[in-house]
């Protein structure tokens, strides 16, 4: 498997054959990439180490190639997170060579912004809004570059290319700009930002897909693993590394599963799976039956969770 | 796979959510948590069938009044076919949702309520399905239960459809009319039982059929420079590579080139797509281009092939849709954003305001308001390289920008 960094290095091939693929969404995402180096003058890449993010890693890089992705990477650690991701991301970062900035939920907590939830389902999922926002400020991003879908989640797929927020990083849903043909319009005030998604368009197989043909390196537990883990309301939960809240009476025991999101270990389930590799796990969504977000109890908290904590800012 | 891309377009009440909702379902593209989810809701709301439209209303306030109020994007796909439906609402103040949800449509599906017929929103939806020329329409006469799957009541709105045919302006427009019950699933994905004497294809098996290919590959390649790629390391370090999108045709390494608005000629050295090099870049696709000679360009240029030229002048006459809660009005500036170009725009006239029910127009306008539609001249300050919109839809096409509120006001569709 290839790694992103050996394939910048690799020295240009002539290939014989006529015309680049036609992967319509791959190169619209591009084309959005290409948008936001030329539109803002601060834009970043918000970073999680997930698989959807380390897709718009590769997009960049194609699209800036052979220059370097012409801005930073952020990563919000929640330091709740699995960690085989930070690993990864660090590994990417030094391989790319690209600049990455981590701001953390933690630092928000010390200083008093957020209060850290408590009880069964406690998560800083919540919390990582603030320590954005701050992080925006303080660097002056006009433009934060996300992997989220539209297929993700019903309030986002209402959800502009170009989504222009407020200064208090408000999404005002109801009164977001039209966007025509390929045109999309980057103007904004001082003090508002632009969330941009360029795999908007992308599905949850989309992003698999891609992995597979473009032979993406990611973190290892998407792959089947053997873990301790314990059963709460019919979703699996990570037993190890003391992050997610066990009662005495949820019984540990060791599965083989892996991870289809990596979000804040407190808030991503895992499912049982065999798939240890990326052809495995592609045919595995093939024939899944629970989407993606299912595994993640944040949305669970009630129908319209998704559009209430987008209004105050999250990603 | 191949991507096709649908608006949807249809009054309060037509039944559009619960027509995507029944496609999502009969193609098996619903997961168990969303059917689980619409199950439950039907049921806390008494219904005693599926509330199919829960599945795409997605904010709070749609669900509170059961509309819905902006544009959604919903997906699925078949064996042979990825499908994005945008769908768009219905309401009169809603217009500029439904012009948006065209704009990146090859195709569009109009609902038509059996019982009501062609009404005044139906004249609307084909009139801006018609002038944003998507090329295929199909007009889905819903509720066909409601009227008792009657022939009769099915042609008679196919008739008063057909008379709105004969105005309008692009005539090569693909209509195609299937008889559907949305609501217990008759000619959406599966045949329908009650219908015999429809003898057509339902909606899945037509919209499976569709030939993807649009009608602007008229060999017209233009190609706008977005951004300037200049690495600085020392193994590229003369490497000035100019990352655009080609639309209209395709460029080949070789091809003589003139660069606007400099109107120098040069020739395509080398098309990259990433790290590899190719000979063609087809429509569509993102890639960064060389060029044989040191030529200064920079974003908002145009490379174009010699002897291609686009209209280049520092006026048009365009078709406007106002989207702005703000008026346009004669005399008014707005930033005119052409594709990745920029150029300030005066309004120097507005010529007559459409009546999008094909009943007229309207001379002696003054103004615009959010939703209408109008001829208007325009005064730029620097020449843009354009074609008219019937030829290059892309290149034919620009929004205006109001620069006091940075919103997108408007878009117009150039004569």
């Amino acid at each position: 498997m290839s790694t992103l960094a050996e394939e910048i290095k690799k020295p240009k091939t002539i290939n014989s054959a006529d015309r680049p693929n036609a992967n319509a969404l791959e190169h619209e995402a591009i084309y959005i990439i290409r948008e936001v180096a030329a539109q803002f003058e601060k834009p970043v890449l918000l970073f999680s180490g997930g698989k959807d993010s380390i897709t718009l890693v590769r997009l960049a890089q194609k699209a800036f190639w052979p220059a370097k992705i012409p801005f930073p990477l952020m990563h919000i650690d929640t330091g709740h997170n699995f960690p085989e991701t930070i690993e990864f991301r660090d590994k990417l970062v030094e391989e790319l060579g690209v600049e990455l900035i981590v701001r953390n939920v933690q630092d928000s907590i010390d200083q008093g912004k957020v209060v850290e939830e408590t009880g069964k389902y406690a998560s800083r999922n919540m919390l990582q809004t603030t320590t954005l926002l701050d992080a925006i400020e303080e660097f002056k991003f006009d433009a934060c570059i996300g992997g989220a879908r539209r297929d993700e989640e019903k309030a986002r797929a209402k959800e502009r290319i170009f989504s222009v927020r407020d200064d208090f990083g408000q999404w005002d849903e109801k009164n977001q700009r039209p966007e025509l043909f390929d045109m999309l319009n980057g103007q904004i005030e001082m003090g508002q930002n632009v969330r941009v998604f360029p795999i908007s368009n992308w599905t949850e197989l989309d992003v698999w897909s891609y992995i597979q043909k473009e032979n993406i390196e990611i973190p290892s537990i998407y792959f089947a693993h053997k873990r301790n883990t314990f059963l709460r309301d019919g979703l699996i939960w990570s037993a190890e590394d003391g992050v997610v809240f066990r009662a005495e009476d949820e019984k540990v025991e060791e599965r083989i599963v892996r991870f289809r999101t990596v979000g804040d270990m407190s808030c991503t389930a895992a499912v049982e799976s065999h798939a240890d590799t990326i052809d495995k796990v592609v045919s595995e969504i093939r024939e899944s039956k629970i989407s993606e977000r299912g595994a993640r109890i944040d949305d669970k908290r009630s129908e319209a969770a998704m559009e209430k904590r987008k209004q105050q800012g999250y990603f | 796979m191949e991507v096709l891309k649908i608006a949807t377009a249809g009054s309060v009440d037509d039944g559009k959510s619960t027509l995507i909702g029944r496609l999502l379902y009969d193609t098996k593209s619903l997961t168990d948590d969303k059917l689980e989810a619409i199950e439950r809701t039907s049921k806390q709301k008494g219904y005693d069938y599926l509330d199919f439209s829960l599945a795409t209303d997605g904010l709070v306030a749609e669900r509170e009044q059961g509309i819905t109020i902006d544009v959604a994007h919903i997906y699925f796909s078949t064996a042979t076919k990825s499908y994005i439906i945008a769908d768009t609402p219905g309401h009169v103040e809603y217009t500029r949702n439904m012009v948006t949800g065209a704009s990146t449509s090859q195709a569009a599906i109009i609902l038509i309520d059996a019982r009501k017929g062609v009404i005044e929103q139906t004249n609307r939806h084909f009139f801006i399905n018609n002038l944003l020329r998507v090329k295929d329409v199909i007009v889905a006469i819903n509720k066909m239960d409601l009227v008792g799957f009657s022939e009769d009541a099915y042609n008679d709105i196919k008739a008063d459809f057909e008379e709105l045919m004969g105005k309008r302006d692009y005539q090569d427009q693909k209509i195609t009319f299937i008889p559907v019950s949305a609501l217990k699933g008759d000619n959406v994905v599966n045949r329908s039982q009650n219908m015999d004497w429809y003898k057509g294809q339902t909606l899945l098996e037509h919209l499976e059929e569709l030939d993807l290919q649009d009608i602007y590959n008229v060999g017209t390649p233009r190609f706008p420079v977005q951004y300037v790629i200049r690495p600085k390391t020392e193994e590229f370090h003369d490497f000035r590579g100019f990352a655009g999108k080609v639309y209209g045709g395709e460029l080949s390494v070789g091809d003589e080139v003139v660069v606007l608005p400099s109107m120098t000629r040069s020739k395509i050295k080398a098309i990259y797509f990433y790290d590899t090099e190719y000979q063609t870049a087809p429509r569509r696709s993102s890639v960064t281009i060389t060029l044989e000679d040191e030529v200064n360009v920079s974003r908002g240029d145009m490379l174009v092939k010699v002897g291609d030229l686009p209209i280049i002048d520092k006026q048009l006459t365009a078709t406007v849709s106002w989207m702005d809660s703000n008026q346009l009005t004669i005399g008014g500036k707005y930033v005119l954003q052409h594709g990745v170009n920029k150029a300030l725009a005066k309004v120097d006239a507005i010529e007559h305001k459409i009546h999008p029910d094909y009943s007229g127009i309207e001379e002696n306008v003054s103004s615009l308001n959010m939703n209408d539609i109008a001829k208007v001249r325009l005064k730029l300050n620097k020449p843009i390289f354009y074609d008219r919109f019937k030829e290059h839809r892309t290149n034919g096409s620009f929004i205006l920008i109001d620069s006091r509120t940075n919103h997108t006001a408007g878009v117009g569709f150039i004569e």
